[in-house]
């Protein structure tokens, strides 16, 4: 069980930013995110884009605002919990006893949820058959790769996951790649490779046709495709794999018994707190009127979010306002010598 | 100004009048009309505001795909040959009748 002052749910800019301010204000945070880098949305969707409107900075990419953050909060040597979920929270003695998927366990006065619009996971084939061997024989990531030697592998999608893992596994296994279409969106090197793999013959390349259902008898045995015009095909598989990049699930936060507006968390705009005392919502999993989906208007709410954790971390000391340019404590927390 | 049609996969129709400049998807949005999620909120990065155009004509019609739409809709669910993303489609006059099929869901 750790005990911290404020557990944060999402490690993009809100949350990085967010947990700058409970620095200075001399809170300590943990902070919990399901992808398995820091960055949220940022380095996940658009690390390469340049952003415009993060105020004072004219232009930077997606992964340079995210390595800012990070230098940014480094004084502070606060936790990353990469690769885990929050799953539980339970309310005892007002305090928030927090569960991760991964089994780890916080307690705190405070939550903050930067979740941005849900966690990540990867987008799943449409057909129901498929579910039944989820995890099994139909895989969205490759953990172990020895286990395709010598089977058959059928791999979906036209990004650089599967285009890399089409030209990795052709080494030890029969590979069909399978795209909706006959561009793909991979590294130019990576398209070529596949190109030069299908007319030797090492791979089997298919366009213009998706899944339609897949077969089998306790385990799986093929996978039939249909093009756009109706036709199917069934090849034989052993595993069936998909990349068809990531979606936004709200998951397990829509089960706190938050009040929710769609997919968002209605909040003050005070300090941000939603319906349930301790739990704050910043950044593009809050709303309220006027608010805007902007980087900026989540640093200004995670700058408000964490006085109003101050208030619940420290109840008998009072919140003094203070300058980072002015004050000695501040200098201190931030490890400056002057 | 144009007047667009939405339609569900379950057959729901919806008509909003949306001014020129808004996106297809905003127009959905902002009259509440279910279907299209715009979880990115217009950033072409996320494909959960993606629709289908049955008539042949009106596809032909529409401006073509930028760079990164047919990229995007690869990561879409069951997209087709006639997928958009209606975060892309820009309301001007001229698109004044064009009607928009939902897919199942968009996550």
């Amino acid at each position: 069980m750790i005990k911290t002052d404020v557990v944060i749910i999402g490690a993009g800019p809100t949350g990085l930013f967010c947990a700058h301010q409970l620095g200075i204000i001399g809170l300590k945070c943990e902070i919990v995110d399901n992808l398995d880098k820091i960055g949220g949305q940022c380095i996940e969707l658009y690390p390469d884009k340049p952003i415009y409107d993060i105020p004072a900075v004219p232009k930077c990419t997606g992964e340079e605002l995210t390595n800012n953050l990070i230098e940014q909060i480094k004084p502070f040597n606060f936790n990353f919990h990469l690769s885990d979920r929050v799953q539980e929270l339970k309310n005892e003695n007002n305090k928030w006893l927090v569960k991760t998927l991964n089994g780890k366990e916080f307690e705190t006065p405070n939550i903050v949820i930067a979740g941005g619009v849900g966690s990540f996971e990867p987008r799943k084939f449409p057909t129901k058959s498929a579910e039944k061997y989820d995890g099994k024989s139909v895989l969205y990531s490759i953990k172990d790769k020895t286990i395709f030697k010598d089977k058959s592998v059928v791999i979906f999608g036209g990004g650089d996951s599967a285009l890399d893992w089409a030209i990795e596994l052709s080494n030890s296994s029969k590979v069909t790649l399978v795209h909706r279409r006959d561009e793909f969106r991979g590294a130019p090197s990576s398209v070529q490779k596949i190109k030069e793999l299908s007319d030797n013959k090492t791979i089997d390349l298919i366009t213009k046709y998706s899944i339609k259902d897949v077969k089998g008898n306790g385990s799986l045995e093929s996978v039939e495709i249909k093009s756009e015009s109706g036709e199917s095909k069934v090849i034989k598989a052993d595993y069936v794999l998909g990349f068809f990049g990531l979606i936004m699930q709200l998951g397990p936060i829509a089960e706190w018994g938050l009040n929710l507006d769609k997919k968002t968390i209605p909040v003050n705009t005070e300090n941000f707190e939603t319906n349930k005392k301790g739990i704050f919502a910043i950044g593009d999993i809050c709303t309220y009127p006027g608010k805007l989906k902007l980087i900026l208007s989540g640093f200004h709410e995670g700058a408000l979010a964490a006085r109003g954790c101050f208030k619940y971390a420290r109840p008998d000391e009072k919140y003094r306002f203070e300058f980072t340019t002015a004050s000695s404590t501040i200098k201190d927390r931030l490890g400056v010598k002057e | 100004m144009a007047k667009i049609k939405y339609i569900e996969f379950n057959g729901t129709e919806h008509e909003a009048d949306v001014a020129n400049g808004l996106s297809v998807m905003e127009g959905a949005i902002q009259n509440d009309i279910p279907g299209i999620e715009a979880d990115c909120g217009g950033g072409m990065s996320c494909a959960t505001c993606h629709v289908y155009i049955n008539d042949v004509e009106w596809f032909k019609k529409l401006p073509e795909k930028e760079m990164g739409e047919d990229d995007m809709l690869d990561q879409a669910f069951e997209p087709k040959s006639n997928s958009r993303l209606s975060c892309q489609l820009i309301v001007s006059d001229d698109l004044d009748g064009l009607t928009v099929h939902m897919p199942e869901k968009q996550v």
